[in-house]
C-alpha cells in the first residue's frame, strides 16, 4: 500500500468496501437530494427499513431506484423486543435477498437507546441462523464484547443518541472499545458534523453510519461531502499518529543561534 | 359466514385463495423485489407464495422496503 495514502478500504465479513462511510436513506427534503447526497458521500452501503406496505407507501420503489447500485443494509429500527428484531431481519433477508442486517432493540422511544439484554438475545439468534449481524449498541466495551463473542460481524456503538448531532459524548470509551475488540468499530449515530466523524476515525473507529446530520443539514449534499473528507482527514490522522498532549510548549523553531542582546 | 383475517392489522374478508392473490388485492406487485411476507409470524419464501392459503384469524404481515437511517 502507498504510505501516502490512507486505507480508505475496510473489510466485514469478509466483504471489502471502498468508503468506510455507510448512510441512511431517511429524512431527506427530497428524493433528488437523496440521491445526490448518496452519491456525495461516496457510500457504498446505504441502510433502509422494513415496513408494512400501505396505501400512501406504495409507489415508493425504494428498493428499484437503489437497489442495483448500492449494498442495501436493512435495519430493525422500531423494534423493542427480539422477537419483532428477529423477525423484522428475516422479512428484510427475504425482501432484499440479503443475510446482513442492522441490528437495533430500542428500549424506548424518547432517548432511543438500545435494550442491551433484548438487543444480545437478538444478536445470538439472528447469528445463529446465519445472519451477519451489526448491531447499534451503547458505547459500553462490555456489550460491544459480548457482541463480539456472539459472533457479530461488527460493533456500532452509538456517540450520542440517535439524530441528536451531539458528536463524540464519550471518547475514552470508544478507545477502550478499540482496544479490546478486534471486529469493525462503525460508530452509529449522534454524529452532527464532519469534525465528529474525523474525531470517531481518529480515536481508531474504522467507520460511520449515519443519516440525520446530512438529511437535516441546510445543504445535505455539501455535508455528505463533508463527511466524507472528515472521515478521510480522520483515517489518514489515525494512521500518522497524533503527537501526545503536553501542557507546557515545546519550541517548534531551533533555538540555537538566536541573537543574544 | 365469510372467514375473516388480519392483513398489516386490519381485519378484512378471506378473499384470496392464495398469497400471491392477496398481493395482488392489496396492490402489491409480486413480481418486484423488496417485498416480504409474513404468515403468523413465520416468514413465507417468495417461492411459496403460489401455494399458500390461508385459513380463518390467520395474521399476515406484506412489507416492503423503505427509507431507514
Amino acid at each position: 500500500m502507498d504510505a501516502k495514502v490512507a486505507n480508505n478500504e475496510f473489510t466485514i465479513a469478509g466483504k471489502t468496501f471502498s468508503s468506510r462511510f455507510l448512510i441512511g436513506t431517511s429524512r431527506y427534503p427530497n428524493q433528488q437530494v437523496m440521491m445526490d447526497a448518496i452519491e456525495a458521500s461516496g457510500a457504498e452501503i446505504v441502510t433502509v427499513a422494513v415496513r408494512r406496505v400501505s396505501q400512501d407507501s406504495g409507489g415508493e420503489g425504494l428498493y428499484d431506484l437503489l437497489g442495483d447500485r448500492f449494498h442495501l443494509l436493512p435495519n430493525t429500527a422500531g423494534c423493542f423486543t427480539a422477537r419483532d428484531a428477529v423477525v423484522t431481519a428475516e422479512l428484510a433477508r427475504e425482501a432484499l435477498e440479503t443475510n446482513w442486517v442492522k441490528l437495533e432493540v430500542i428500549g424506548d422511544d424518547e432517548t432511543l437507546f438500545p435494550d442491551v439484554e433484548q438487543l444480545l438475545r437478538a444478536a445470538e439468534e439472528l447469528v445463529s441462523k446465519g445472519f451477519i449481524v451489526l448491531p447499534y449498541c451503547n458505547d459500553d466495551p462490555i456489550t460491544c464484547k459480548k457482541l463480539e463473542d456472539i459472533g457479530c460481524a461488527a460493533v456500532m456503538p452509538l456517540a450520542a443518541p440517535i439524530g441528536s448531532g451531539m458528536g463524540i459524548r464519550n471518547p475514552y470509551n470508544l478507545r477502550i472499545i478499540r482496544e479490546q475488540c478486534s471486529v469493525p468499530i462503525i460508530v452509529d449515530a449522534g454524529v452532527g458534523t464532519a469534525s465528529d466523524a474525523a474525531e470517531a476515525l481518529e480515536l481508531g473507529c474504522d467507520g460511520i453510519l449515519l443519516n440525520t446530520a446530512v438529511a437535516g443539514a441546510r445543504d445535505p449534499v455539501k455535508m455528505a461531502k463533508a463527511m466524507k473528507l472528515g472521515i478521510e482527514a480522520g483515517r489518514y490522522a489515525f494512521e500518522a499518529g497524533r503527537i501526545p498532549r503536553r501542557l507546557f510548549a515545546t519550541a517548534s523553531t531551533p533555538t540555537d543561534g538566536a541573537i543574544e542582546l | 359466514m365469510s372467514k375473516t383475517i388480519s392483513v398489516n392489522g386490519e381485519q378484512k374478508p378471506l378473499n384470496s385463495s392464495t398469497l400471491i392473490e392477496l398481493l395482488e388485492e392489496n396492490g402489491v406487485d409480486s413480481g418486484k423485489g423488496g417485498v416480504a411476507v409474513a404468515l403468523n409470524g413465520e416468514v413465507v419464501p417468495r417461492a411459496d407464495w403460489a401455494q399458500t392459503s390461508m385459513k380463518q384469524d390467520d395474521k399476515v404481515e406484506i412489507v416492503h422496503i423503505v427509507r431507514g437511517g
